[in-house]
């Protein structure tokens, strides 16, 4: 995995943990790998690995089963949808608004080419 | 699990190498022990594995003086020396022969590691380039399964691919038994697995923090404009990264290399920061 420099590892974690759920790879009620097994993968502490799941628990994306493992919540991927689409509102898209601003892009224009995109993806899917 | 009190280190005729050194180095947890060049790193590594007797204070591990070299203790203490010179045997007669020192060495474990690093058990060591001879102390070190396992400068010689591995292997070895000491200037190879730092410098310890209390008290970044009051240390070349008290902004990424910079340029600026108490974490 590559790191990006500031922000802390452990939530570069909980977000490729985010990604896995919101792609469906990760299932509800599905085990997914212990603090170990994502501690090799990324190649970090275990401890970084443990903070990220013990923030995802706080979350109540995932739950341990004492001595089984770790698993996605029932209603885990629409709790991450919501912390996502969040995320998205509240941070991505105040930092677009000003790049727009800036650039002096309409909204119209930021319009077609978002429906000009939804229709490239619906031609794909046929 | 080892305990250092008071310790001085000096070799015959030379200047003071190491002076009042105060350390606790527990399980479950890597150390990263930096330090200029000749700072003493690998002196105190040496000292930790019994190599070296300190001449004043000690070095205990389970409350007995290393340097009296029990088995007791030396069979639970590996070390991964920077320079060192293999006899001219076959990787499994070098395993033979030296394993049985090792009362928890796992055969499977040291065999599988040989394999991951892409060596034969019947190459010798003789023929093997100075990175491969490495990548076999390192995973007989882990295999080795101690207590204590200590580091001087592992990356150094080793391949870009068999960093990523090196730190793989690294993560999986650790457990809550087992104590890792890794002294290195290779900050960028070892930055994602050490979670304490202890910054060597002028014979003394100037920073022995956990990664978790380091993140706590300080920023890393870029500042802007409103944060400049609460700069630490910054670089100085343009549009440098700085270190700040960290306060309410938002949890950063520890950058080694920085802290490691800032430390060196004033210590009791970043400790003062680093020990303040008022500081609310929930604020």
């Amino acid at each position: 995995m590559d790191f990006d420099n500031g922000k802390p590892i452990y939530l570069q974690i909980v977000d490729f943990f985010y990604e896995n759920i919101l792609i469906r790879k990760w299932q509800e009620n599905e085990r997914i790998p212990s603090v170990r097994e994502v501690a090799v993968m990324v190649e970090v502490n275990p401890n970084t690995a443990s903070r990220a799941f013990t923030h995802l628990q706080e979350l109540e994306v995932i739950y341990n089963k004492r001595g089984i493992g770790y698993f996605v919540s029932e209603k885990g991927y629409h709790t991450v949808l919501e912390i996502k689409k969040k995320e998205f509102i509240g941070v991505r898209l105040p930092d677009m608004f000003k790049e727009m601003m800036l650039l002096d892009v309409e909204f119209e224009e930021v319009k077609n080419s978002y429906d000009q995109y939804v229709k490239n993806v619906s031609d794909e899917k046929k | 699990m080892i305990q250092i009190r008071g310790l001085g280190f000096q070799y015959p005729k030379g200047r003071t190498i190491l002076n009042d050194i105060s350390l606790d180095f527990t399980p479950g947890n890597i150390y990263g022990v930096f330090g200029e060049n000749g700072e003493g790193k690998s002196t105190l590594i040496k000292l930790m594995a019994g190599l070296l007797f300190p001449k004043i204070g000690y070095c205990q591990i389970s409350s007995q003086d290393i340097s009296r070299r029990s088995i007791e203790n030396l069979q639970e203490i590996f070390l991964v020396p920077e320079d060192f010179e293999l006899p001219a045997l076959s990787i499994d007669s070098f395993e033979k022969i030296n394993a049985p020192f090792y009362p928890k060495f796992s055969r499977d474990q040291f065999y599988q590691l040989i394999q991951e690093f892409k060596l034969f058990p019947k190459e010798k060591l003789s023929a093997l380039s100075f990175g491969q001879k490495k990548k076999v102390l390192i995973a007989f070190g882990i295999a080795a399964n101690t207590n204590l396992l200590l580091m001087d400068e592992p990356t150094n010689g080793l391949d870009i691919p068999s960093k990523s591995q090196f730190r793989r292997i690294m993560a999986s070895a650790v457990d809550q038994g087992k104590c890792i000491v890794i002294s290195t200037h290779q900050v960028r190879d070892l930055h994602s697995l050490i979670n304490h730092v202890v910054i060597l410098g002028q014979s003394k310890v100037i920073f022995d923090q956990s990664f978790s209390s380091v993140s706590e008290k300080l920023w890393f970044g870029r500042p802007k404009q409103q944060m400049m009051d609460e700069v630490l240390y910054a670089e100085p070349t343009f549009g440098g990264r700085a270190v700040l008290k960290r306060e309410n902004f938002e949890e950063t990424e520890v950058d080694l290399e920085l802290l490691f910079n800032a430390v060196v340029s004033n210590p009791d600026k970043i400790n003062t920061v680093i020990k303040s108490t008022h500081y609310d974490a929930k604020a």
